[in-house]
């Protein structure tokens, strides 16, 4: 569990030799990657039981508050930038975890939605959350496809298709460890018809109502002793036709300690509060809604100025890319302003490639990281760098209300 | 094994009809709370439904209607001149109850949501007669959904949003 193991296949050239980014780092091809730590976890792309593509994952070890003995260690948990909290499949559950009540003693429920056009129902429950050497005691934490919970609201049905089994999930759980660490924030405290939260009075009488943010799904790492203010994710680059498997680092805190230095040339990008959003820059057009996030599988936007940015014809590809070749792409990654535009804000110049979608799927049947995925967006007004973005640099990520050497979160840096 | 998303069947019949202008007949037999699709008379019944406030545009060739839910998300129903709400437009911290402001099109974002390979993240359903997309992550939802067929003459899908 502590030993990082390097299983980047088709990734040539990479070497193991350690250099200076502390002890125990190595590099992959160019950025540092931290080795064993009590701030580090293991993260991987694999298939995960779901058969996903470009799905991080790592392991977390939750108890029964206070409880030694009332533990599992759960594996194949996604790592989402896109959301806050922990959510467990209850078919992963073998600890037994207090359901969360409110002041009437009525059980809290949730049903998260996901942008996909999915919902998650399931109760809040309580637990003691261990990851690596960081813990979190008496997390707010949900429960998803709970059977006793088996009567799903009208209009948390009404979101979406279900995903309450680790087959629809693709996972065992999620690590939701985005900007804010309430999952919902003021809205669900403010008003009951919120659409995330419920109160139940049995586990099939639930009822829409207004949950105070500090009872809401929180972000575990908000609640560590330590290393709580933000997280770095470390992956090495990709072959540009996919690998099998790419290992990397989850690392808790940003100048904290000696392994999470925040990177001199990494610049401060400030994201909306509420939203996470800034601004990307891409083919002449200002993109004010959009996001870094590890649960978005592909780089999703569009780009008008360049007509080879061709969709897949084939319905197994449907919405990707396909070019007839890979087409090379450079943005700005701006600070969120007022404007949505990247006028007098730190930014930061990237570039990427993306691939014909039906020869990756086409490829190597066992690859799961495919680096030049890519697909049309909805809004017009966002690009999504998912977690293809991610590969060959360090991501930092800090949390609202917290701060680093570098500056005040929320922001993202690279 | 990979999520493969399952074949889809084109609803040609409802853009030959809708562009026939032919579309009394599918205005009756749509749900009193279907939005999408539905009459201009259904946005009240979605307005109580989703105990919404609202506020209408007038634009060349059709109106908005957008419906202030109480979670905070906005949703925009697109109006056309004939009656016919062609398309619907949200965003906010939470999504809309699509049963309700999709109506009978909601099956189509099940089916593609449980489908599509692009993750529980992004949606993007096109097909020749109809277009479902979403994106964001919590805290943050937008998307659209329009019937291409049914969109008035000169009106740019970008305006949809």
């Amino acid at each position: 569990m502590n030993v990082l193991r390097w299983t980047v296949i088709g990734l040539s050239g990479l070497a193991l030799a350690a250099c200076g980014g502390g002890k125990g780092a190595f590099s992959g091809s160019g950025n540092t990657i931290a080795g064993a730590g009590a701030n580090v976890a293991t993260a991987v792309v694999s298939a995960g039981p779901g058969g996903d593509i470009n799905t991080l994952f790592t392991s977390v070890k939750i108890c029964a508050p206070g409880s030694t003995t009332n533990c599992q260690t759960i594996d194949n948990i996604e790592i989402d930038t896109g959301s806050s909290g922990l959510r467990i499949l209850a078919s992963a559950l073998t600890a037994n975890l207090p359901i969360q009540t409110d002041s009437s003693s009525n059980s809290i429920a949730e049903c998260a939605q996901f942008a996909g056009g999915t919902y998650s129902w399931g109760p809040i429950a309580l637990a003691d959350l261990t990851i690596s050497g960081e813990s979190a005691a008496n997390l707010p934490v949900q429960v998803i496809g709970d059977a006793s919970f088996a009567t799903v609201p009208a209009d948390c049905a009404g979101t979406g298709t279900p995903e309450d089994t680790v087959a629809a999930f693709g996972a065992n759980g999620i690590l939701g460890i985005g900007t804010t660490a309430a999952d919902c924030g003021s809205a669900c405290a403010e008003s009951a018809a919120n659409g995330f939260y419920y109160t139940c009075s049995t586990a099939t009488d639930c009822t829409a109502a207004a949950i105070e943010t500090s009872a809401q799904v929180q972000n575990p790492v908000t609640y560590f002793a330590t290393d709580n203010n933000g997280v770095i994710i470390e992956l090495p680059s990709v072959a540009a036709g996919g690998a099998v498997s790419v290992t990397g680092a989850l690392v808790f805190g940003i100048d904290t300690a000696s392994n999470n230095s925040q990177s001199a040339t990494a610049k401060v990008l400030d994201v909306a509060t509420t939203t996470g959003f800034l601004t990307v820059a891409l083919g002449g057009m200002d993109y004010a809604e959009s996001f870094l996030d590890t649960g978005s599988n592909g780089y999703y936007f569009n780009d008008s100025s360049n007509a080879a940015l061709v969709q897949c014809t084939d319905q197994n590809a449907a919405g990707f890319y396909c070019p007839t070749s890979t087409l090379n792409f450079s943005a700005t990654v701006c600070a969120n302003n007022v404007d949505g535009n990247c006028t007098g804000v730190n930014q930061s110049l990237v570039t990427f490639s993306i691939g014909n979608a039906d020869t990756l799927f086409a490829g190597n049947a066992s690859y799961t990281a495919l680096p030049t995925l890519g697909g049309t967006f909805s809004n017009a007004t966002s690009v999504d760098l998912g977690l293809p973005f991610f590969f060959g640099r360090n991501v930092y990520e800090v949390f609202e209300g917290h701060s680093t050497a570098a500056g005040t979160g929320p922001y993202v840096a690279f | 094994m990979f999520k493969h998303r399952a074949g889809v069947s084109h609803r040609t019949t409802l853009a030959v009809a809708l562009a026939a202008s032919a579309a009394s007949a599918l205005f009756a037999s749509a749900a009193a709370h279907a939005a999408l699709g539905a009459p201009y008379a259904s946005i009240a019944a979605d307005q109580a439904q989703l105990r919404a406030s609202i506020k209408v545009t007038a634009l060349a060739g059709y109106t908005v209607h957008a419906l202030t839910l109480p979670s905070g998300t906005v949703v925009r129903e697109y109006v056309a001149a004939n009656g016919l709400v062609f398309a619907v437009a949200w965003n906010g911290p939470s999504q809309p109850n699509f049963n309700t402001v999709l109506g009978s099109y909601f099956a189509d974002l099940k089916s593609a949501a449980s489908t599509e390979r692009g993750g529980r993240n992004r949606l993007d359903l096109e097909r020749a007669d109809l277009v479902i997309q979403s994106g964001g992550h919590m805290r943050a939802f937008f998307g659209r959904a329009y019937l291409v067929g049914a969109v008035p003459g000169g009106v740019s899908p970008d305006a949809l949003r």
